[in-house]
Parts: C-alpha cells; structure tokens; sequence
C-alpha cells in the first residue's frame, strides 16, 4: 500500500513535468555549413505564388534555370500558387509531418505562424553574414547583393523579433486608380493627394441619377463610384493614419476601440448610398472601372495591368470597356502632409532541414531570386518595385521606367506609374505588427468593413448595439480574444517579445509540488500516529 | 676855394628853397581845386540823397498802399470765409436733421422688420412643430415599415421560397429556399460552395459555413436541403450568401437542360446555375500571350497555371467562341472530365455538361464532356 501510494505521489510530481516537455523544442536556429558540396545532388522545392499570370511563371522558370546552370548539382521543383492563402494552410499542414518546402514565397505575417514550431524557418541572419555564402559573399557564383544593396525598409519588415526570417521578393503598395474624365464631369479638380472627405464628396455626388435611374455620370444603370479591394488594408491603413491603435507590437489586440466605430460609422453611410462596395461584395474594382461604372478604385499596384481603359489584361468583354484617362494616386489620406500607406508584396523564407547543404542551396537560390535580371523581370510583369537598389537604379530598369507609354503592353503607363508611386513614397510606407495571429487580425479588420457595408445595405441600423455585435461577432469569429491572450504567454515561440506570464505548466507545477511535500508530510504523521497506537 | 663851395650851396639851397616855395604854391592851388571839387561833390551827393530819400519816401507810401489794399482783400476773404463756413454750417445741420431723420425712420423699420421677424418665427416655429410632429410621424411609419419589413424579411427568412418568388427576390434581402445539391466546391476553411436546384430553377450558395462532417453529407448530390440566407449578386452571379443550412429528407438529380441553341441569346440568363447540356459544340484554339502556339486548353485563363489548375477552353456554338471551364474545386485533377479536356484536339466537336455558373457573363463550369 505505501509502495502504492508513493507511485502516485511520484506520478504526480513527474506527469507536470513530462507535459511541459512536450511541443516545444529549444530554438537551435541554423550553422552555416563550412563549404558547399557541389558535387552530391540537392533537391530543394520552392513553393511560389504568381497573380495568375504566364509572365511571372516564366520569370520563375528562368529563375530556376539559371540557378540550376551554376550550381549542377542542384534541382529546383516549383509548385505554383495563385494565392497566399493556399500556400500558408499547405505549409501548416506540412509542419506536423516535416514535409515544409524548402524555399516559399510568403508573408512575414505567415512566418510568425510558422515559427510556432521550433527551428521551422531559418533565420537567415548568420547566413546573410557569411563572407563566403552571404549577401554577394565570395563563393556565390553570381552578381547578387550586398545587404546595404538591399532597400531598408523592405529588408527590416522581414525582420521578426531579433532575427531576419525572410528576403523581400517584390513589393507593391495600394494605388488609387481615378477615372479622371468623370470627376471632372462632375466638377472637380484631382488635387495632388486626395483626402477622404474629397473622395466620399465626390462619389456621393456620383450618385445622382435622372427619372429613368439611369446615373447622370456615366449614362449607365449601374455606377458603384468607390470600390475598395483589400477592405483589411482600407481599415489598416485608416487607423495607422489617424494614429488608432491597431495592435501592439507583441499581439494585444487594440483593434476595437473609438476610432474604429467612427471610421466604420463613416463607410456605413456611404455603403448605404450605395456610393462605397467592396470586392468582397461586388467584385473587382478594375472591372467596373474599366467599364465606366467606377471613378476611383483602389487596389494594389501589383494589379496595374488591370486598370485603366488601355489595360493589357481585361476581364470584361472588350465592347464593354469605356475610354478614360486613368490617373494613379496614392491612397486618400487624412493628413495629405504626411501621407501613409501600406507596404506589401511577397518574401521569401527558406525552411530548416537536417541535411544543411539542402539549406545552404536553398539560401543561395534565394539569393539568386534577389539579382537584377530576376528582380527587373519580376518587377516589370506587373506594377511591382523591385527590392533591391542595385536593381532599381541600374540603367536597364531606369530605361524602361523612361519608357513609359511607349506601348500598352510592356510599358504600360498606368503599370510603370503605379512602380513609380511606390518608389516615390516608399519612406511613406508601413506594416503592422507581425505575431501569431496577425494574419487573423488583418482579416478581422477587413471582416468590419464587410459587415458594416452589408448590414448598410440591408438597412440595418447603424447605432451602439450594430457596432458592439459587430465587434463581438468579428472577434469571435477570428478567436482574438484568445489571440490577445496566446499573445502574452507565447511571445518567445511567436519570435517576438518574451512572454511577461509564466506558462500555464509551470504555474501547474508550482502549485503541485508544494502540496505532494504537503501530502507527503501529512502521510508521515499519519503513519506515525497510527505505529504509536498500534505501540 | 672855400667860398665858392660856400656860395654854390647858398645857391643850391636858394635854388631848393625856391622849388619847395613853387611846389608849397602848387599844394595850396591844388588843395583849393580839391576842397571846390569836394563841395561839389557834397553839393551831388546831398542831391542824390534827397532823390534816394524822396523815392524812398515814395515806395514806403506805395508799401503802404499795397499793404492797405492786402489787408481790405484779407479782410473781405475773411468776410466770404466766415459766410461760407455759416453756410456749411447750415448744411450740416441740415444733413444732420437729415440723419436724424433717416436713422429713426431706419429705426423705425427695424422695428417693423423685428416685429415681421418676430411673426415669421413664430411662424416658422410652428411650422416646424408640425413638420417635426409629420416627421416624427412618418418616422413612425417608416419604423412601422421597418417592422413590417422585418416581420416580412423574417416571414420570408421563414416561408419556403418558390423558385419565382426567389428570382422576384431584391437583392440584399432575405431568402429561404428549399432545394437538391447537384454538386459542391470543395469544402475549404469550414465552407463549401453548392450548387442547388429544384423542379423549377437553381441557385448557388456561396461559402455555406459547416462542419466537415455535414460537408461530406451535403457533397452527395440529390440531398434536400433548406438554405435561409440572402440574395447578393457577384459580378453577376446571383448567389445566397451568409446562409445556414438544414438537410431534409428527400432527394432529387436534376436532367441537365439543353441549352446549346440559347448561347448568345438574352434567356440564357434565365437558366442561370442550372445543370446544363450543350450539344455538337467545336473545340477552338485558344493561344497565349506572345506565342504563336495553338493550345486545345489552358492551365488557367493565360495559360499561367500548371496541372490541377483551373482548365480554360474554347468552343464554338453557332458560329460564336465561348469559353468554358473545368473549375479544379469541382472537378480535380483525377476527374474523368479534367482528363477528358487535357486530351482535347482542335476541332474536336464534343458534348458537355455542367452548370451555367455566371462571370461577367456566362461562365459555364463543365463536368462531364464527351467527344465525338
């Protein structure tokens, strides 16, 4: 019975400690390897991302022959994806069964995910050091850059806690494309940045119609004058410039405050005059742009061959396209003095193998994706902005920036405009904070937005009672509560702060303990008294 | 000797004494001519004195004269100064009785005008009152609307659509229907996307949220379902979003619906979601961008896509191209009709079935094709 019941007490003090073994790996983080073995094969795998676009795989797919020409010895298998969302489940599966890529296009918000499991991604910071293998080191066997060749910003958004996690690929920001030839109908002047009082004054006024409904504007029975792509970027971008709080930079989640009821209070009356949708609701906003049934839309500058009357790609029958002069801008600001706008566009992340030349020839592909040709490539397929400053101020990029409009294809105007927008304004840009369960946070931001254009035109009510049910449901629906929480007790997994909360088995075991010696000692002196009686 | 000295300087001074007599005798005649010359001279100069003194005395008369003459003008302009001044005088005071009088009949208007003012606002308050009272009254009724509205919404959200009575539907309302999965997109995230029909008509219902068990339950085609949701329409795609489900008893596979002769006609729009038929149609070529290349199909809509890739191809019915997809989240890879369109030649002239799902116009999502 005493053998028994000192089992169970050593069961209990040992199962606490068994637990909190379990799920969490210490950090090893990646050796750089001495040499590179060039002769054994290397297979690595790059998971991509293009914008359902033939001229981006083809960049790729030179990317990966010309990778492959100087180092032999390595293959490269691409998978293609059309959305980043996609590539951020497949990887979350694959972490369980150790089946990640080696090398994958994604967002530094996606990273902080991945790093929930110990040495998933490699910081790269030891790597981008190496004289031999780092940024434009002496082995790499072709022109790649230096880290200072790197543009600043790009480089620390990639960066996550105290490790780089990540190379920026391309970068694009949000662009505001305006049919001018409309607002002028209607009166107005395009000032140099557009505010958002004058864009709601003048959609609203894009509103009127004759007794037929037909819309004075356009001539047309359908005209939405607003439309927003990225309602998460809309509602970002709102709170960073009226200096809301969003988020703290170790996940407490700040999203649901005054700021934000007003904003949305503001967007709900023009959802209601139907002056405002957004693509969840009604669809792309180059579609009706092009088809004259949109003055300004606002989507990135990454889908610049969309837009405009002359846009090389369409996604409307041809007769239905409207001619119009098409004007980018930035995004409306509330503070045109000091603009700011979001920062966005794929990175690239290299996996953590136990055989470290599989890692080592995934880092020196990465490297390759960052050199002129790969960048220039990349970048002109769209209206991106290459992240590198060797790329963007060499000759060959700034001759065909100085092309612009000299076709509707490769030199498209509106396309080399929106690159421009970015490289004007790229000290203007921002991100948000990246922790586990910023992905979520963005999409709640977006889902306010939604919700509140809906409920507008389901003329549901906009009051006190419309704003907490939404902020209840949305939180809900996107587990923020419990992101605030993880927030304060998983920071070091997360790679961000370190957690100010012990971890709830630690607690566990702390409380355990002292009652087993309790439980122990109280034994002691029941045993004791009961030999005493027997005596 | 010595007196021959003596007597030539007696000589010599009788001689000098004479001269200087002579010269003594000049001096006086000459000092008279002088003191005759100088009387003279007195005698003109106290002439022209008195000349001097007599025009002086005569321009001192004159200065005296004009000073006079100044002194009456000064006085006559004082004189027409003070006349003038009385004058202005006058007018002012005239101008200011004017004022005066302006200014209180001024006063007097203001008064009328408060008083008018005083009226019209009064007035106008009641005026307001009663449009405040028929505001609040049509309030009343919008809000009597509102609920009647609700109660409508919530009845419909309740009453078992027909078919006609969902395509009457406003968009942004509430639905309840009562329809048969034909088929699913893949359940993706806690959604899946079904398409439904019944004896009358079809609809699509757009990211149902459900467990992945009921999505298995909802993938059998044939399974009644009930779906309470709203009508939205996506780039033209009439769908039930934000729906909830109820599975039901009962079980029903529509017959596809020959279509082929409505291609390029207005009622097309009418079978919209339906599973369809489209008989003898002709494969075309469809090309990419910068090749010269003709491909049967294309992984993607430019060809960008890579195996399991949504396939686009082009078919020709009744002398128009249209394009139709094999939608990879209805029908994968290792579907019969995925194969079957990779196998493809131009030329080709197949049958197809599918749904008439709708993108900026008709979109159709095929899933079974035969060639001939």
């Amino acid at each position: 019975m005493k053998k028994k019941l000192s089992f169970i007490l050593l069961l209990i003090l040992i199962l606490p400690l068994l637990a909190s073994c379990h799920g969490k790996q210490k950090s090893i983080g990646f050796a750089v390897p001495d040499h590179f073995d060039d002769q054994a094969p290397v297979e690595i795998v790059f998971w991509a991302k293009n914008d359902t676009n033939r001229n981006q795989v083809a960049v790729y797919q030179k990317a990966i022959e010309g990778f492959q020409t100087l180092y032999p010895n390595v293959t490269v298998n691409i998978r293609l994806y059309t959305d980043y969302g996609r590539i951020y489940n497949d990887v979350i599966t694959n972490i369980s069964t150790n089946t990640t890529p080696n090398v994958c296009i994604t967002y530094p918000d996606h990273i902080a995910t991945y790093l929930t499991g110990a040495d998933t991604v490699a910081p790269l910071d030891d790597l981008m050091a190496d004289p031999r293998f780092g940024l434009g080191g002496s082995e790499v066997r072709f022109d790649a850059p230096k880290t200072e060749e790197i543009v600043p910003e790009f480089l620390q958004e990639c960066r996550i806690g105290e490790h780089t996690y990540a190379m920026p690929y391309m970068r694009s920001t949000e662009a505001l494309y305006v049919n001018e030839d409309y607002v002028k109908k209607l009166g107005y002047e395009l000032p140099e940045i557009m505010t958002w009082d004058f864009i709601w004054e003048v959609s609203e006024k894009a509103m009127e119609q004759d007794a037929d409904g037909v819309f004075k504007v356009n001539g047309q029975k359908v005209m939405i004058p607003f439309i927003y792509k990225s309602t998460d970027n809309m509602m970002i971008s709102m709170l960073k410039q009226l200096d809301a709080p969003y988020s703290t930079d170790d996940g407490e989640i700040l999203i649901f405050n005054d700021t934000t009821k007003e904003v949305l209070q503001e967007i709900y009356s023009h959802g209601k005059s139907r002056a405002f949708s957004t693509f969840g609701i009604s669809s792309y906003p180059g579609n009706f742009l092009n088809a004259g049934q949109c003055i300004f839309a606002i989507d990135s500058t990454a889908g610049a061959t969309w837009m405009g009357s002359d846009a090389p790609m369409l996604d409307i029958h041809e007769e239905q396209v409207v001619p119009f002069h098409t004007k980018v801008m930035p995004i409306p600001q509330f503070d045109p003095e000091h603009p700011k706008m979001i920062s966005q566009g794929p990175s690239v992340c290299v996996f953590n193998k136990q055989n470290d030349q599989e890692v080592l020839a995934s880092w020196l592909f990465v490297q390759y994706l960052l050199t002129n040709e790969i960048q220039m490539g990349y970048a002109e397929t769209e209206g991106y902005l290459p992240v590198t400053l060797k790329a963007q101020n060499s000759a060959e990029y700034q001759d065909y920036l100085s092309r612009k409009g000299e076709d509707n294809k490769e030199h498209y105007a509106v396309k080399i405009e929106a690159s421009e927008l970015l490289m004007k304004y790229t000290a203007d840009t921002f991100v948000t904070p990246v922790f586990n369960g910023s992905a979520s946070l963005r999409s709640a931001a977006g889902q306010l937005i939604e919700n509140t254009v809906k409920g507008a035109r389901r003329k549901q009510e906009m009051n006190d009672a419309f704003i907490d049910k939404l902020f209840s449901e949305v939180s809900s629906l996107y587990r923020l509560d419990q992101i605030g929480k993880a927030a304060k007790g998983s920071g070091e997994e997360a790679g961000v702060k370190e957690a100010k909360e012990l971890p709830t088995e630690s607690v566990a075991l702390l409380i355990i303990v002292p009652c087993v010696w309790l439980l122990i000692g109280a034994y002691k002196l029941w045993n004791k008294k009961k030999t005493n009686i027997h005596h | 000797m010595k007196n021959k000295k003596l007597l030539i300087a007696l000589v010599a001074i009788l001689a000098v004494a004479v001269l200087v007599l002579s010269s003594c005798q000049k001096t006086e005649e000459k000092a008279k001519e002088a003191a005759a010359a100088v009387e003279e001279k007195a005698e003109e100069v106290k002439e022209e004195v008195k000349e001097e003194a007599a025009e002086a005395a005569e321009k001192v008369e004159e200065k005296v004269e004009e000073v006079k003459e100044e002194a009456a003008a000064a006085v006559d302009t004082a004189k027409e100064e003070v006349a003038e001044a009385a004058e202005k005088a006058e007018e002012k005071v005239e101008e200011v009785k004017e004022e005066v009088k302006e200014e209180a009949a001024e006063v007097a208007e203001k008064v009328e005008e408060a008083v008018d003012t005083a009226k019209e606002e009064a007035a106008a308050a009641v005026e307001t009152a009663k449009e405040e009272v028929a505001e609040a009254a049509e309030k009343v009724e919008e809000k009597v609307e509102d609920v009647k509205e609700e109660a409508a919404e919530a009845v419909a959200a309740a009453t078992v659509m027909s078919h006609d009575e969902y395509v009457k539907a406003d968009l942004d309302t509430p639905v309840c229907i009562e329809a048969y999965v034909q088929a699913n997109q893949s359940w993706w995230e806690g959604k899946i996307k079904l398409y439904l029909q019944d004896e009358n008509g079809a609809y699509f219902a757009y990211d149902l949220p459900c467990t992945e068990e009921d999505a298995a339950k909802l993938a059998v085609p044939g399974t009644k379902v009930r779906i309470n949701g709203m009508k939205a329409e996506w780039s033209g795609e009439v769908e039930i979003i934000d729906a909830t489900y109820e599975i039901l008893e009962g079980s029903f596979i529509a017959e596809p619906a020959d279509v082929t002769d409505l291609f390029g006609k207005d009622e097309l729009i009418n079978h919209m979601n339906e599973k369809i038929a489209v008989k003898d149609a002709k494969v075309a070529a469809s090309k990419v961008d910068g090749k010269d290349e003709e491909f049967a199909f294309l992984y993607n809509w430019d060809g960008s896509g890579t195996p399991g890739s949504d396939l686009y191809f082009n078919v020709e019915i009744g002398g128009q191209t249209y394009t139709f997809t094999v939608e990879s989240y209805l029908c994968g890879q290792d579907t019969d009709v995925y194969k079957a369109v990779e196998g493809l030649k131009v030329g080709d002239t197949i049958d197809m079935e599918g749904f008439l799902y709708w993108y900026n116009g008709a979109n159709p999502h095929i899933t079974s094709v035969t060639v001939k």
